[in-house]
């Protein structure tokens, strides 16, 4: 591990103003990715900013009757907010369904936003890396690719998003509040948050140097039923091939967001409409212009497969899940 | 040498908090910030029952405590830990008073070769905590429901904590007759 320098700080504040001040600095919270990187050398922070302190860790009902997530509020207590239980569940199945006890208990809501992918050749510094080493080339497109992306991609990285949280979050079109070092704050959609890789694969939120995550804001219930399905190698403690995050209502409208295929969370609301016919129709159009490998093709049958067992479950019992 | 400013900010006319208390006692923090939780305790306190498997969070070999919440030592620095207070399987039991818990590993065979043991421990002890504060679990049915301590759950809930040796089914009895009954 590089070595750095550390500060707690008091204030949101005096966090964003080290930021801006300090080239290479980094925020730090959980750190549960970032310390793994830490110690591979793909990440070298010169400084590390620990936020614990910050007064972001209450979830709050908003006056538009949804619910405003601290940005440091633990995956855990996230998914065990009894608001969230009710009326969010699948924000609580997504979390569970990802990582272990030990480190849902450390992560952070913002922290899990801002996870690097998991593309093994990212990991391995001995190969190309587009993300990791900017126009070094990407091993991965001609590599083992089975768990990468297949829609969302550029010729130069078809990393997958690898979260599950974010996946339940653009389902429900929340937004993230942010705060900079003049003491702007913006709030800006989920959908805009994790970009694309296109030339720029390294860049993958909208996140701008000196701006610090404060909540993600959640808007009214949507009610129906809810959703996440998540297929993965081992029945816990996986990456998500597929994952499937729905709202169903019993007029069969809904909204659907898959993980584990894209980039980014990925949601084609065109797409939703289909629900009315079959998950093959709502596969084919969100999955419209997929260009998966030979290895990860399977991929987007599996996203049908996954949709349609998501949409049977939702017929067959009135049962919550 | 790296340099840090790691007193966590108090109340005006308060001394901060400068040390990290580990089993009860206090402790300051390692001088180097790269120094994880987990080898400030095992190089820097000599608390070896902690124990490093993967050192990136996948084996869950270095399973503490942290304000009763179990995380993995070697993916957090122990400078994050000023003012915490951290448990680990030395701070539960002894060699002649076993907690309870550890007591059910040695009745039951919990493990072969015990590398993994003291994780798993101090797992069981943060897996049943979240259970009394309503924490689901993947396996969860009924998300409102009181959370309950069925096989099913606990295998799940211990699914962050590798065994090698495969003492599976025995850590499963273990932890079935520390729990009694489904609660």
């Amino acid at each position: 591990m590089r070595a750095f320098t550390y500060q707690r700080v008091a204030a949101t504040a005096e966090a964003t103003a080290a930021l801006a001040r300090i080239p290479g600095a980094k925020l730090l919270a959980g750190g549960t990715n970032l310390l793994d990187l830490m110690k591979l050398e793909i990440e070298a922070p010169t400084h590390l900013i620990d936020i614990r302190d910050l007064d972001l860790a209450r979830i709050e009902d908003t006056a538009a009757g949804g619910l405003r997530i601290g940005a440091l509020v633990s995956n855990t207590d996230l998914a065990s907010d009894a608001r969230i239980k009710r009326h969010y569940p699948v924000i609580s199945r997504a979390i569970v369904s990802g990582a272990t006890g030990q480190l849902r208990n450390k992560a952070s809501t913002a922290g899990n936003l801002l996870q690097r992918n998991r593309c093994p050749y990212f990991y391995d510094t001995d190969q190309p890396c587009n993300k990791r080493l900017p126009g070094s080339g990407c091993s991965a497109i001609d590599g083992a690719s089975r768990g990468l992306a297949v829609i969302g991609t550029s010729s130069a990285c078809i990393a997958t998003y690898p979260g599950d949280l974010a996946v339940a979050l653009r389902l429900l079109d929340a937004e993230i509040e942010t705060v900079d070092a003049a003491g702007r704050t913006r709030t800006l959609p989920i959908a805009d948050f994790h970009r694309l890789p296109g030339d720029t694969p390294q860049i993958e939120t909208a996140l701008q140097p000196s701006e610090l995550i404060t909540a993600v804001i959640l808007p009214p219930p949507l009610g129906g039923r809810h959703f996440y399905l998540k297929v993965r190698d081992r029945a816990s403690y996986a990456f998500a091939l597929v994952s499937v995050a729905a709202v169903l209502h019993p007029d069969r409208t809904g909204r659907i967001a898959f993980g584990g295929v894209a980039p980014k969370p990925w949601r084609v609301e065109q797409a939703e409409a289909a629900l009315q016919d079959s998950a093959e129709a709502v596969v084919s159009i969100a999955f419209d212009g997929a260009t998966p490998t030979e290895q990860n093709a399977f991929k987007v049958p599996l996203a049908a497969r996954a949709l349609a067992s998501v949409i049977a479950r939702a017929r067959e019992s009135s049962d919550a899940v | 040498m790296p340099q840090s400013n790691m007193n966590p900010p108090a109340a005006s006319g308060m001394t901060p908090v400068r040390f990290i208390t580990v089993n009860g006692e206090q402790h300051s923090p390692p001088e180097d910030p790269r120094t994880t939780l987990l080898d400030f305790l095992r190089e820097q306190l000599d608390l070896t029952g902690t124990k490093k498997g993967c050192d990136q969070g996948q084996c869950g070999a270095c399973t503490v405590l942290v304000n009763g919440t179990r995380i993995n030592a070697c993916l957090t620095l122990a400078i994050m830990h000023v003012g915490d207070e951290v448990t680990t399987v030395e701070g539960l039991g002894k060699p002649d008073a076993l907690h309870p818990l550890q007591r059910a590993f040695v009745t039951h065979d919990g493990y072969q070769c015990g590398y993994c043991t003291p994780g798993q421990i101090c797992s069981v002890i943060g897996a049943l905590a979240e259970i009394d504060r309503g924490v689901p679990s993947h396996v969860t049915g009924d998300l409102s429901a009181p959370m309950i301590t069925t096989r099913l759950e606990m295998r799940e809930r211990m699914s962050g904590n590798i065994c090698r040796c495969g003492a599976y089914s025995n850590i499963q009895d273990a932890i079935a007759e520390f729990v009694g009954e489904p609660r």
